[in-house]
């Protein structure tokens, strides 16, 4: 029965990281960047419930929207500031800005909001599903996190394949220059992604601290980074893949602190990045790019 | 005298003589304690950003988990002196075999962690680099090795019993404790000069030439019969023994050393990083300044502290925005020094 | 030639600064501190023959907590003790210096307390940056009384000495009360093995515990990365029936774990050391989860003895908030330096270091009844341990009550 409870805490938490692993997915098919401040627009939106629901009283709903708005426009404006100046630079100054976005991210936060950890109050009321008498518990959040998870990934899919948007975003990532002499707008294209992108992180940081009830300016970053070796794992720039990766690395990660050793699961969610680079760099459903000179 | 030769030796210079006016300084007793406490963590960031430096500006590969290979140098270099600290008396010689020791463990573990990621593209040598330092300080932090009369004890993950007059070398958590302090400034400096030493070599040679071949154009590189592998490995391998040598610095600075966060993690690889962008990609000479005035900086200004890293982080996005962005390019052009003083050499054209 | 003149600019910046700092602390570092870095002190009129007593905490980062409670607890001790004419006749100046909860910054702290002049050292306030600091006072020989750094390491010279419990005596004590109160006969342990306050205490608790019956059903570690999940450590002191789990760690996991067990329906009893205080501070943590929880700690601010009751008053009028076991800790370490102090007849013109030498043998001397002693007294041994009486406290109603 244990086996069972940690399986499903271990999909659970991996839901979450395919939610955020989606944001990575989509902005590096496109941008061809990693957003390493992706984890901290979580942590952002995070806050945002918390300061909306927790101190002012808001209804859940209304917060989790509030949050996603904030996500949403954080978003874009960090891509408008920081990015879209350095979209023909190299690959480094765009990384290295990138970390400094996600640096500025978590100190305004320790700035204003200040360092003591807060405790989040779960936006979910489900209550827990007992099976075999009580000795297997299926909490709330978990059932929630689960679904929420997969209607993102259905409605994703039918956006990016039934609408004109979504297709633009296909064109944009496979050949920018020839996307933009079909009189696709770039810009536009890439700040929707980041909107996208940046409206799911706050959907999954709410999860997240519902889950696990703690909030801190650093709750965003370990999540992301995690987030981002399940993208790879699944295969980066694909849809199912960041789904395929997320709930595989959640449910190692929880299995791994369960039966071989709490005190190691990061360091076998990261051997485990290493060792899917080093046998299929390109990730389980990922496809090959050949480089052009 | 060739430029580049010029150049180097007003870093040597620049280093040498900041060393005669510090020791100046503590021999009149004008330097106060607070200042002599930060002499040899200057020393050690700078030798890291040295380091971090010859990855970032000449393999053009951006690392972001330095801290590991610093963590590596540590703790072996660490483990050694303490093994040995009652055999070998002489000081310096002590510190010697413990650099040597960790500086040669931080660059086995680049090349081991190289072969694999410099494969890859630079997003990933990124990601994989951070994973690295994350997955070392996990291990440190659960690694126990024990010697007593029955010889060595190791575990990991469970604590061990030793015999009550053994010595413990790791002890998991608690890390090292009670190393010899065998660092000082005059160490530090001499460190810092061979590392400057090894990278100014390095950069202008024939290998140096081939690494900095490959980070500007990788194909082309290839296409004239340079062995990516074999150069990139190379640089990565010194790049992460440099940091080593940092680490065996640090860890004979302090009493007890442990694997936080705080001070083998992410944080402490993007602080150098900070150095190094700050210092301008590729100049040397810019790390060690930068290192050396962000060190001072926020104890000097204690009550900023809580803004210190915000600012980086400023700094960090601007100085980027400012080399990069076309517009500022344009802009610079328009109103540098350069375009009115001097002559246009090719290299600052760039 | 830009390039040039910006590197000339940086190198004289850094000479000018390096001479500069110099210059601004002349004197400072070599002993003679009666009368130096006066303008910087916090105490105005204290310029001839006070006292210099320094401390370091952490007063920002994830454990301010206990750093502010230190400076606050001992700036009121210090005011009391100005206010009825000081020590020996001499007033106390009193600095006190952020470490962040990080061993470098600490040592650096410190370095900049002595340019200050300190001639005693109230502090670290945490473990990990005492074991650094502690050395760097046995060379200097700078007497040190930690009021809340539990680690044996850090009383290691005979120059330290504390005011808690060590480690393992917190963890022996535990598994002691446990047994004699029968909580339980199954115990559970969480504990950051990443810390080594928290892997300390669960050492010596499951020593005890097993001689005296109590049986470890789990024993699960976490660390530091890995703070937000306890998931599956709990699940697994569940299903191994534990009736009691244990956790030596600080309380903003402790909130978590909490939280936690509450989700999946989990109630044991939790019982904690003196990390676990401050739990009822933490923002929105719904204190109903933390009803019954107990936890060995020498203080409970709803002790009706006048000196508690005092102190609580003070403290809730100056900061408005109820005092911590730390604050505590530190009101009785400035009071501990004062008796013997006084017992070794110091005065401020004195060194720092005739002064250390003074309190070794002085700390030996002297007992004390503080608010952490539960009303018995505090002795030393020249070893830098403290003995003094356990207390447990429990909480309820969302206060902390003294159990039993």
């Amino acid at each position: 029965m244990s086996f069972l409870s940690n399986l499903i805490n271990g999909i659970s938490l991996g839901s979450v990281y395919a939610i955020i692993a989606l944001g990575y997915t989509m902005v590096y098919g496109i941008a061809k960047m990693l957003n390493f401040a992706h984890g901290d627009v979580i942590m952002i939106g995070c806050y945002a419930v918390f300061m909306t629901m927790s101190r002012q009283g808001w209804p859940p709903l209304l917060s989790v929207a509030f949050a996603v708005v904030v996500c949403t426009a954080l978003g874009m404006i960090i891509e408008k500031i920081a990015y879209k100046p350095l979209r023909r630079a190299t690959p480094l100054a765009v990384l290295i800005t990138a970390i400094g976005v996600s640096y500025f991210l978590q100190n305004s936060a320790l700035l204003i909001f200040g360092a003591d950890t807060k405790s989040f109050t779960s936006v979910v009321a489900v209550p827990p599903i007992k099976l075999a008498g009580g000795a297997l518990t299926i909490p709330g959040t978990a059932i929630v996190t689960v679904a929420v998870c997969l209607v993102i990934m259905v409605a994703l899919t039918l956006f990016i394949k039934k609408t004109k948007a979504g297709q633009a975003m296909l064109a944009v990532s496979e050949d920018k220059d020839a996307a933009q002499l079909m009189g696709i707008n770039i810009n536009g294209t890439i700040s929707l992604t980041f909107a996208i992108g940046s409206g799911l992180a706050a959907i999954a940081g709410v999860l997240f601290c519902s889950t696990y009830p703690s909030l801190t300016p650093y709750t965003g970053s370990m999540p992301g980074i995690k987030a981002f070796t399940a993208a790879v794992f699944g295969g980066i720039g694909s849809v199912p893949g960041a789904l395929l990766g997320g709930i595989l690395l959640g449910v190692i990660e929880i299995l791994g602190r369960a039966y071989i050793s709490s005190q190691l699961s990061d360091a076998i969610v990261f051997a485990v990045l290493i060792i899917v680079l080093l046998v299929k760099p390109t990730g389980i459903l990922g496809k090959k790019v050949s480089e052009k000179v | 005298m060739k430029k580049t030769t010029r150049d180097h030796l007003i870093t040597f210079g620049l280093v040498v003589v900041v060393y005669l006016i510090v020791q100046l300084l503590i021999a009149t007793g004008n330097m106060s304690s607070l200042m002599q406490g930060l002499l040899v963590p200057m020393c050690t960031y700078s030798i890291v950003a040295i380091g971090l430096n010859l990855c970032v500006g000449y393999l053009g590969e951006l690392s972001i988990g330095h801290a590991g290979f610093m963590c590596v140098g540590a703790f072996s270099g660490a483990v050694v002196s303490k093994l040995l600290s009652e055999t070998v008396t002489n000081g310096i010689l002590l510190f010697v075999i413990a650099l040597a020791v960790g500086t040669l463990m931080a660059a086995l573990c680049g090349f081991l962690i190289g072969i694999p990621v410099l494969r890859l593209r630079g997003d990933y040598l990124a990601i994989v680099t951070l994973a690295f330092g994350e997955i070392i300080k996990n291990i440190i932090n659960v690694l126990y090795i024990g010697k007593d009369s029955q010889g060595f004890h190791f575990s990991l993950s469970n604590p061990i019993e030793i015999e009550e007059e053994g010595l413990w070398l790791i002890n998991g958590a608690k890390g090292i404790a009670k190393i010899t302090h065998l660092s000082s400034f005059t160490i530090g400096v001499v460190l810092i000069l061979i590392s400057l030493f090894v990278v100014y070599n390095l950069v202008n040679s024939r290998s140096g030439r081939a690494i900095m071949a490959i980070r500007d154009n990788r194909i082309s590189a290839e296409s004239v019969g340079i062995n990516i592998t074999k150069y990139k490995l190379m640089a990565f391998t010194i790049s992460a023994a440099i940091a080593g040598a940092g680490g065996v610095l640090y860890a004979h600075n302090l009493s007890t050393v442990t694997a936080t966060p705080a001070n083998f993690g992410y944080n402490m690889s993007i602080m150098i990083l900070v150095f190094v962008v700050l210092g301008g990609i590729g100049s040397f000479r810019g790390s060690i300044i930068a290192a050396v005035l962000l060190t001072l900086l926020p104890e000097l200004l204690r009550g900023l502290s809580d803004y210190r890293m915000l600012i980086y982080s400023i700094v960090l996005i601007a100085m980027m925005l400012f080399n990069w962005s076309p517009r500022m390019k344009d802009f610079r052009a328009a109103h540098s020094l350069k375009g009115r003083f001097g002559k246009k050499t090719a290299k600052e054209a760039e | 030639m830009k390039k040039k003149l910006v590197s000339m600019f940086l190198a004289l910046a850094l000479a000018a600064s390096l001479v500069g700092c110099g210059d601004g602390n002349e004197g400072a570092g070599d002993g003679d501190t009666a009368q130096e870095g006066a303008d910087s002190a916090d105490d105005a009129g204290a310029s001839e023959g006070s006292f210099k007593i320094g401390g370091i905490g952490p007063i920002t980062g994830n454990t301010a907590l206990y750093g502010k409670a230190v400076q606050n607890g001992a700036q009121i001790a210090v005011d009391e003790i100005n206010a009825a004419g000081g020590i020996n006749g001499y007033q106390i100046s009193y600095k006190f210096e952020d470490d962040q909860n990080d061993a470098e910054k600490s040592v650096n702290a410190y370095n900049s307390l002595k340019d200050w002049g300190m001639q005693l050292l109230m502090g670290t306030v945490t473990t990990t940056p005492c074991v650094a600091v502690a050395p760097e006072t046995a060379n200097d020989n700078m007497y040190l009384l930690t009021p809340s750094a539990s680690s044996t390491d850090v009383i290691e010279a005979d120059n330290a000495f504390q005011v808690c419990f060590t480690d393992p005596n917190q963890g022996k004590a535990s598994a002691e009360y446990i047994a004699e109160k029968k909580l339980a006969t199954k115990v559970a342990i969480i504990y950051n093995s990443s810390s080594v306050y928290s892997s300390g205490i669960e050492a010596s608790f499951k020593k005890e515990a097993e001689t005296r019956g109590l049986e470890i059903v789990a024993d699960e570690a976490f660390t530091d990365d890995s703070s937000t999940d306890f998931s599956t450590q709990l699940q697994k002191a569940q299903s191994a029936g534990a009736e009691l789990v244990f956790l030596p760690f600080y309380y903003t996991e402790a909130s978590i774990v909490l939280t936690q067990a509450d989700t999946m329906g989990y109630d044991p009893i939790f019982f904690g050391v003196d990390g676990m205080d401050g739990i009822l501070g933490v923002e929105n943590f719904n204190t109903e989860l933390a009803e019954g929880v107990m936890l060995l700690t020498p203080f409970a601010a709803d002790s009706d003895d006048e000196m508690t009751k005092a102190f609580v008053a003070k403290y809730q009028e100056k900061y408005n908030e109820i005092p911590i076991q730390f604050a505590a800790d530190a009101y009785d370490a400035i009071y501990i330096m004062k008796a013997a102090l006084e017992k070794a007849g110091a005065t401020p013109d004195m060194s720092a270091s005739d002064i250390c030498d003074a309190m070794k043998v002085a700390m030996t001397e002297i007992s004390c009844t503080g608010l952490t002693s539960a009303g018995s007294e505090m002795t030393w041994e020249a070893n830098g341990e403290v003995s003094k009486a356990p207390m447990a406290v429990v909480i309820k109603d969302g206060v902390y009550v003294a159990a039993e």
